[in-house]
Formats: C-alpha cells, structure tokens, sequence
C-alpha cells in the first residue's frame, strides 16, 4: 500500500449515505484531482461511524480531527484550508451543545471518549471491502491460532474462560453453547449467524457487518473449527443491501486468500461461508425459525427439545450466534479468555453495543463496558434530552423488553441487573423517551407491532396479542373500563406462561412494564379520559389554553387545514369545525399551550 | 387445474418468460430454494401474480400450498401489482416516536391511497415496514431507492411530487 500524507475516512453507513454522504465524496475527489492532492490524500470509504445523529462525518487521519453535517459545498473550504493551509474547519467542527465550545478532536468529543470499543475497534478506521486492512488491524491472527496452535477443547475453554454470553438478547454462556454442539455426534455441522436484526430501533448488527464484516466471518471460522463444522451460513435480513454487499465482498476477498474454503492456512481444515437473504419475518430471529426458513419454509418455530446444538439445520448440530457475539471472538481467542473478562461485573462481562434512540441529544451506535449505569449511557454519552424536555423512561430490549422510568435510571447495565427492574438487555436497542411520550400508546405500538409478527402457529400469541392490542386500543380512544387493566394483566400472564417461543413468552413485557411503573397513565385515560403525554388524538380537546398561549403564531403557521385564526398580541383559536386533527399545531407550539 | 406449463399473464412478458425458466432451472435442485425463486421472479415481474405461483410450484416440484404458504408469510413478497414508486414509511420505534403516524396520514389522504396498497393510476405503492435501522434520521420514508429523513406532515406533498 501505497503511503500518503492525509487519510479522509469518510463514512459510508446507511445513515451517512441517506444524508448524502455519497455526493459529498464525489465533490471531495474532484477537488482533489483538480488540485493535484489526490496523491497525497487518500478517500476511504469507511463502515458505519456510529455518530449517525450528526452525518455525513468524516475523520482526518493521523491528525483525529472530526467533521459533521458535511455537504458538497463545502468541499472547496475543506481542501483550501485544512488540506492545503493546515488549517481546520472550525464551523464543520462538533460544537458541545451545553458549553457551546467547539471539539476538533474525535476522541475529545463526549460521545467517543465514555466508550470503549472492542467490537467496534475497526469501525471509521479501516475500509470494510479491502481485507488488507483488516488484516493489518491483527486481523484473522486469532483464526490462525485457533486453527493452527489449538484444539478445538482449548477453544471452547478459551471461550468459557471470557464469560461471553449470546449478544442476540437472551444471554446464552456462547462457550457452553459451542461445547454442546461439539460434543454431539455427526460428520455434518452448521455454524449460523444470525443477521436477522428486526427489533425496531435496533441497528447494531448493521453497522457490524457494515464496518468490520471481516470480524464476523473470522469468528465464524473459529466456531467451525470449535464443534467441527463445514459449512456456515449468515442469515441476513434484505432491508440490509450495503451489509449484505459488504459481506459479499469479504467472503469473496476470504475465499481469494484461503481464509475460507479448502485446507485453510494448511491446517487441513475446511470452511466455507454463504449468505442467505431473509425475507422480512420478526420471527425469523427466532432459533428453530431461522432454521426452518433457510430451509426454504415458513419461519415458525418449533418445540426445545430437540436443541439446535443436537438436531438443528437440516437435522443436524448446529450452533447459531449473533453477529455482535461473533465479532466478539476473534480477539478473545487472540487475547485470551482472561483478557476478555477483565472488564464487566461478575456475569456479564466485556462490552456491549447499544443503538441509541429517540430523544436523546446523541443519536447513534455506542459500545460501553458492561456495569456503566443507564443514566451514564443516556447523559454523559448520549448528551441528555434535547429541548429542555424531561426524560421518562428508557425502552430496552425492543418488543421483548420493557421501559425503565427514572428512579430505575442509576441501574447497570448488566443482565440479571436490567431484568430485575423488568426490562431485558435484548439485542441493544435503547429508546429514550421524553415527557411528549404516551406510554399507552406506546404499549400500543409494541402490541400492533407483536400482533402483526406473530407467526400464528400458537392460539395464545396469535389471538391473545389481538386481544391485548384491542383492549388498548380501546383504551387510547377514551373508551377504557376500570376492569381493563386486569383484563390486561391476566390476558398477559396467560400468553406469557403459553407460548412456544421466545416471541410470544415476551409478547407482553411491553403491557406489563408500563403498567409496573405508569399505572396513573394508564388510569387517567380509563377513568378521567386524558392522555397526560397528549398523544392520544381522540383524548385531546384541540382547545388553546389562553392563559398558556404566548400569541406567537406558531400554531397559526403549522395548521394544514387552515382551522387556526390568529393575529398579532392576540390568543390564537382552533375551529373545531374545520381541524383535521393532525396534531401539526402540538408539534409547533413551544409553550404547551394547546389542550 | 391445466397444468401450468405455459405463463400468460398481462403483467408477464414474453421476454420474462426464459429469465423466470433460468431461474427455475438453476435452483431445481436445491434444498430451500422456494425464497430465493420467489424474490428473483419477483424481481423480474415486480410481484407475484398466482399463476406464476403455479409456474413456480410445478417447475419446482412442490405443491402450490407449499409454495403459496412460503409466499404469504413473509412480508417481501406481494401477491398484488405494485406502484411505478414505492413508498415505504418506517414505524420503527423511534421513527414512531418521532411522528411517522402524522406523516403516513398524510400521504393517505394526499394520494388517496391505504397502507398496503396501490393507487389507481399505479403510481404509488404506500407500504408501511418495520425498522429500517436509520433511527438516527428519524421520522424516515423510503421512496424506490432514496432515504428521506427528518420527514414532516407538511413536506409530503413536495416531496412526493417528483416522482412521477
């Protein structure tokens, strides 16, 4: 490779090519051939960033200067000064938003310095589609350990050592799980990654497989050689086409250099990796479903036992791991077991990889070690709740989990500690919610979201998720009953207990978590038919309080339906007659003025 | 039943008709090869009508219920004629959050067009999907290939309109 003077890692995440990230760097390199920099300066394209709130970023290496919110004209700015003067951009810079100063340096911003990446090592620093740069990152060193010094007990022993536990959500000990499909008996094993990442806002295992795609499928080659298996497959959901071309191009790149295929590093062992797309079902997430649906059927899961570990894939031992567990192996094999449970608590140890979302200053992808409180993840890296708003309670775990209020806040994260307080720790996905939050109708969303994904095989998931969504639903619209809510709770306890798998047994945490700490909302809307989060349309009364109103306008300007009459210095009305009920005039209005 | 050796069908050419054989021939005999047949004739034909179900099923060799079950379950796959632009609004959580409902409320009643359907002159397709994992852009609309983010109530009607 060649050396040059300035590297530009540009991100080319999902989220950083949805906010243009592509014509930025089109500008960027005709600038620099026209400019003659092109060969002193290098572009690269890199992996999800993870500071997705704040795209397109790009980082300047080896100075570590950071840039946001990039666009095409900006281009000529950034050569002249910067790349050509020496000087920065200080206007493209991260400003803090409490002290209002500017931070240059990635690593000073608040939002990489409180983490602490293992997973995400290679993420913005290496591009994801030259295995060379991998490699040079230690890359497939702990392949060629495993498959050259050691045997595959000392592997699984390696594993249990390092305390990792399955990163998909349910926290299975992954060296335990290994040593079961090891020990049974066949010539023909699966490994499987599961990619099939459907928990709304959770993007962890896209941004992976976008930035280190490498580190998966090395880990995956550890598990094959681990239980002995031959063949792999990464069940990838289709929403996903840059991680699935990414991964594309790593196993092509693998295969080139005998890092997947026959005899591989002359060790005689063989391995070879294909992708399978998914095609849309929550479900598919689920082990035996997963299975079934490479199998070319419908995603239903089945009855344990038989274990996936016995009779998996095809009837035969399989092991299935996360993509985030998977990333995780190769540096435990390279570093040691011990190495990988220095950080963490007594049962969880190592990192974990959080997309966090919602109302939250920091929007992105976070890596944290195991044990750091709630409230650290939230304020020191998440920058805290934008618009001066309150914060309410934090959602873990997806349609599994539950929301943590803020009593709760001061938990860490840690998996018997976060299902204590009633949420689970899930794939990663975190949502914060603000005062503007309804938590009715956010049981709702859950429910609607459960009702629609049930596979339908069992009648308590499929008809008993039907039945919750319509009690709530009922409830949003004003019409509750006081014996709703333990209609709600027994509903619960019955699809909880009789549920096949892991779908519906969780189906309704998220009914049963909001009415473990926001029962009074749940009662203001049965009993004095309010929605105190403002929310539910059909609670509201699209009336301005006069008293509340600033006479700005803002409300005026926002009605699509022209149902406001407002004139300076003066209260503005809603014309019920003519509102649409839109809820544009709640958005707009500052001061809460609108009932 | 005729057996379905032969594909007439309005919406299917007779210059798809080798490229769904092709695609048939190569997969015959694999194992689990029904989803990956069906996206790559979907693909060609923009949906599934059911005789190419039944084209599928008898050069597969599987029943039709197999089939037509595997094509009904996952969420891919649409068994009726779709838009010239596909809409698609992400009710991910955080999306949700961000007021995703306004904004699909008002693509319906822009365009006249219900979640899951097709409006009548085929220009729009409006499907509502599950976390497209760009929270981070929240509330976002996905319209054929291009991410819209931070999309309001508001700005639907100009965004929409170039795409013809």
């Amino acid at each position: 490779m060649k050396k040059t003077r300035l590297q530009l890692m540009l991100c080319g995440g999902s989220g950083c090519q949805a906010t243009g990230s592509r014509k930025f760097q089109d500008a960027l390199e005709k600038e620099l051939k026209h400019t003659r920099l092109d060969q002193e300066i290098k572009v690269i394209e890199t992996g999800c960033n993870g500071f997705c709130a704040v795209g397109p970023v790009m980082l300047v290496q080896p100075e570590g200067i950071f840039y946001q919110k990039l666009k095409p004209e900006d281009v000529p700015e950034l050569v002249e000064e910067h790349f050509l003067k020496g000087r920065p951009v200080k206007r493209l810079q991260y400003v803090e938003p409490a002290s209002k100063e500017t931070i240059p340096n990635m690593h000073d911003i608040p939002f990489f310095a409180h983490q602490k990446f293992r997973v995400m090592r290679n993420k913005g620093i290496i591009d994801p589609e030259v295995i060379d740069e991998y490699i040079a990152r230690d890359g497939y060193f702990g392949a060629a350990k495993a498959l050259t010094q050691m045997s595959p007990e000392q592997i699984i022993s390696e594993m249990k050592i390092s305390g990792l536990r399955g990163r998909g959500g349910a926290g299975f000990p992954t060296g335990l799980k290994w040593e079961f499909a090891a020990k049974s008996p066949g010539n023909i094993k699966y490994v499987l990654c599961n990619a099939d990442e459907g928990d709304p806002g959770a993007f962890m295992d896209r941004s992976i497989l976008e930035a280190d795609p490498h580190a998966v499928l090395e880990g995956m080659l550890i598990a094959a050689r681990a239980i002995n298996a031959g063949r792999g497959y990464i069940y990838c959901r289709t929403e996903y086409p840059l991680a699935l071309h990414r991964l594309d191009v790593a196993i092509k790149q693998a295969r080139e250099y005998g890092l997947l295929g026959k005899n591989i590093l002359e060790s005689g062992f063989d391995f070879d990796i294909e992708v399978y797309q998914g095609a849309g079902a929550f479900v598919c997430g689920e082990e035996t479903a997963l299975m079934r649906s490479i199998e070319g059927k419908r995603g239903m899961p089945r009855p344990r036992p038989p274990f996936p570990a016995n009779k998996g894939l095809w009837e035969k031992p399989t092991v299935l791991n996360n993509v985030e567990t998977l990333a995780n192996i190769p540096q435990i094999i390279l570093n040691g077991g011990e190495w990988y449970a220095s950080i963490g608590t007594e049962t969880s140890k190592g990192t974990k990889v959080f997309a966090l979302t919602g109302a939250v200053n920091n929007i992105g992808l976070v890596e944290v070690p195991m044990g750091i409180t709630l409230r650290q993840m939230i304020y020191d890296i998440g920058g805290g709740i934008p618009n001066k708003r309150k914060f309410k309670a934090v959602q873990l775990g997806g349609p599994s989990g539950g929301c943590i209020p803020a009593q709760c806040l001061d938990t860490p994260i840690d998996y018997e500690e976060i299902a204590k307080v009633g949420a689970i720790m899930g794939s990663g996905g975190v949502i914060v919610m603000d005062e503007k939050t309804c938590m009715v109708d956010m049981a709702r969303f859950f429910l609607d979201f459960i009702q629609d994904e049930s596979c339908g095989k069992c009648i308590p998931c499929r008809e008993g998720t039907r039945r919750l969504l319509e009690t709530i639903e009922q409830i949003c619209q004003g019409n509750g009953k006081p014996e709703d809510i333990q209609t709600l709770e027994t509903l619960s306890e019955v699809i909880k207990n009789s549920s096949l798998c892991g779908l519906g047994q969780t189906a309704p945490n998220p009914v049963l978590s909001t009415l473990r700490y926001f029962k009074d909302e749940y009662i203001a809307h049965i009993v004095e038919k309010k929605c105190p989060a403002k929310r539910c349309t059909a609670l509201l009364d699209f009336k301005i309080d006069a008293e509340q109103c600033k006479k700005c306008g803002l409300c005026f300007k926002a009605c699509p339906a022209n149902a406001i009459t407002w004139q300076k210095k003066e209260v503005a009305i809603i014309d019920n007659e003519k509102c649409i009920e839109c809820m544009s005039c709640f958005e707009a209005c500052r001061f809460n003025a609108i009932n | 039943m005729p057996t379905p050796t032969q594909l007439n069908h309005p919406d299917i050419s007779p210059e798809m008709v080798p490229e769904i054989d092709g695609i048939i021939g190569a997969h015959y005999r694999t194992d689990g090869a029904v989803i990956p047949v069906l996206r790559l004739c979907q693909d060609i034909v923009g949906y599934l009508p059911m005789e190419l179900i039944d084209y599928i099923s008898y050069g597969l060799n599987l029943p039709r219920s197999e089939v037509l079950g595997v094509a009904t379950f996952y969420s891919l796959f649409s068994l009726i004629p779709k838009g010239r632009h596909t809409i698609k609004a992400c009710l991910g959580t955080a999306c949700y959050v961000k007021g995703i409902k306004e904004v699909m409320t008002r693509i319906s009643n822009e365009f006249n067009v219900k979640e899951g359907e097709t409006t009548s002159d085929r220009r729009f397709s409006l499907e509502a999907v599950r976390c497209l994992g760009a929270c981070g852009l929240a509330p976002v609309v996905v319209v054929d290939q291009d991410t819209h983010g931070g999309v309001s109530a508001s700005q639907v009607k100009s965004l929409l309109e170039k795409y013809d």
